[in-house]
């Protein structure tokens, strides 16, 4: 089990559990708004952007490169940015803080 | 295994130069090749305009001779852009309802019922259109006695079979939606006309000329688009039955499947966009005012993206295609697009043991220096029973 905190951009907090699937997938089943998920996970659409917490940066890692490319053309990038179809939810992520990005 | 391949004609030109030209009606285009260059310029709406004052342009072949009303969102550039988006954006989500997939099944299991209780089904005509028609009724919220008349239209509405553009076909299409439209004023109900003319952008009701903008959008971006892919992806089961049988098995890859058949497929070969600085692209200068467009076929089999980039690979985990485009102006219809493969898709494994092409001719789109398959004029099928 893995507990992932989601910031959205309205400034709400929410709480979600999960120990399957991608960080994206856990967001979309519990409506995490601003993560649409529209590829289902393959990489292409950029709809499941977020902010790691940086002092968690270690706990997820740095993105691929084709994942980096795609989060280069992204208007919101930061050094911290993530797409979560790319991270697996694990023990590894529990208590992590993620931003949806705008 | 050939009939439902979808060759790479943009290869040697995508890894010698990036960029390929085209001549189309005297307003050349600059065709962008690469993956990385695709969507660079996709990115760059500012040098890479859509909403110039030529309406029609970005379009190839340009439909500036046959249309005067602006697309829209298509057609507008930030920040105009972002209020129309966010006014259509929410309707165009639908399809992720249960009901509307509920209304889409009933009509994708109707059209594959037809095709088996037949002896043979002409898929373009018979399957796909009838299909794109009926699917649309859902995603307009119109009655779906509305897609007679689209589907009695046939597949050349917008195109006649010799010239590439035909302006008294596609004034057929502007016709029925302005008088779709002042229906809609006259009555207004739940559909998207009515729903678009109760719309405010910035505090202002849309003009009825906007409305029909966002109208010729839906009804024109989705119709070869959603023919293309349900004909190609029928062909290519037929042709790869142990594909079919494999999505049978493992239903857990159906995602990755749909985005890998988009990406294989890319219905849109390319989208236009007017240059509007001297600037350059794979070091080819570009003069303001000309014409570039951005090759979503070529960049979706670009090797240094896609390993196996010719091959379908149904499980393709990470899949950066641009077959929605990219960027600011990415297809508005891609939701309602997935969905309909999806349960197309869904409804293959549960009702067909094996499809057979007949006989089929192909649509190959002339580009000039490329000749570009992107799907079929015609094409005979048998299916049979699970
Ligand atoms: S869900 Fe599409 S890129 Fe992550």
């Amino acid at each position: 089990m893995a507990k992932i905190t989601f910031i959205t951009s309205d400034g709400n907090t929410t709480i979600v559990e999960g120990s399957t699937g991608s960080v994206m997938e856990l967001a979309v089943q519990n409506k995490i708004k601003g993560i649409d998920g529209d590829c289902g996970g393959v990489c292409s659409c950029a709809t499941c952007h977020v902010h790691v917490n940086p002092e968690q940066w270690d706990k997820t890692g740095a993105p691929d490169e084709l994942e980096n490319d795609m989060l280069e053309f992204d208007d919101n990038v930061s050094e911290y940015s993530r797409l979560s179809c790319q991270m697996k939810v694990s023990e590894d992520l529990d208590g992590l803080i993620l931003t949806v990005a705008k | 295994m050939e009939k439902s391949k979808i060759s790479d004609p943009f290869k040697k030109a995508r890894l010698e130069k990036g960029i390929g030209e085209m001549n189309d009606q005297n307003d050349p285009v600059t065709m962008v090749l690469g993956h990385k260059d695709v969507r660079k310029c996709a990115h760059n709406w500012k040098t890479f305009q859509s909403g110039g004052e030529e309406v029609g342009r970005i379009v190839v072949p340009s439909e500036v001779h046959i249309r005067d009303t602006r697309q829209i969102p298509f057609e507008v550039d930030p920040p105009e852009h972002k209020g129309y988006r966010d006014i259509v954006e929410p309707w165009f989500k639908r399809p992720l309802e249960a009901k509307y997939q509920e209304n889409l099944s009933q009509i994708i299991n109707n059209v594959v019922d037809e095709a088996l209780s037949k002896e043979t089904i002409e898929v373009v005509e018979e399957f796909a259109l009838k299909l794109q028609s009926r699917a649309l009724t859902i995603l307009l919220n119109v009655p779906p006695e509305k897609a007679d008349l689209w589907i009695s239209w046939g597949t050349h509405v917008f195109r006649s079979e010799d010239t590439a553009l035909d302006s008294s076909k596609a004034n057929i299409l502007y016709d029925y939606i302005d008088a779709e439209l002042d229906k809609a004023i006259a009555n207004p109900g739940n559909d998207l006309y009515s729903v678009l003319l109760a719309s405010e952008n910035n505090g202002t009701k849309l003009t009825k000329e906007e409305a029909k903008g966002v109208m010729i959008l839906t009804f024109a971006g989705g119709r070869d688009t959603v023919i293309n892919a349900v004909t190609n992806s029928i062909a290519y089961f037929a042709e790869h039955p142990q594909a079919l049988e494999r999505l049978r098995d493992e239903p857990e890859i159906m995602n990755t499947a749909i985005e890998e058949l988009i990406r294989y497929f890319s219905p849109l070969t390319q989208m236009g966009r007017v240059v509007t600085e001297d600037t350059q692209v794979c070091e080819h200068a570009l003069k303001a005012q000309s014409r570039i467009s951005m090759c979503w076929a070529s960049a979706n089999r670009d090797e240094r993206v896609f390993e196996k980039a010719n091959e379908v690979v149904l499980d393709r985990k990470v899949n950066p295609h641009v077959a929605f485009g990219f960027g600011t102006h990415n297809c508005l219809g891609a939701t309602h697009a997935r969905q309909i493969m999806r349960i197309l898709l869904t409804v293959l494994t549960q009702k067909v043991k094996s499809m057979e092409i007949l006989d089929c001719e192909e649509n190959i789109e002339n580009l000039d220096e490329f000749k570009r398959k992107v799907g079929f004029d015609s094409i005979q099928v048998k299916f049979n029973k699970l």
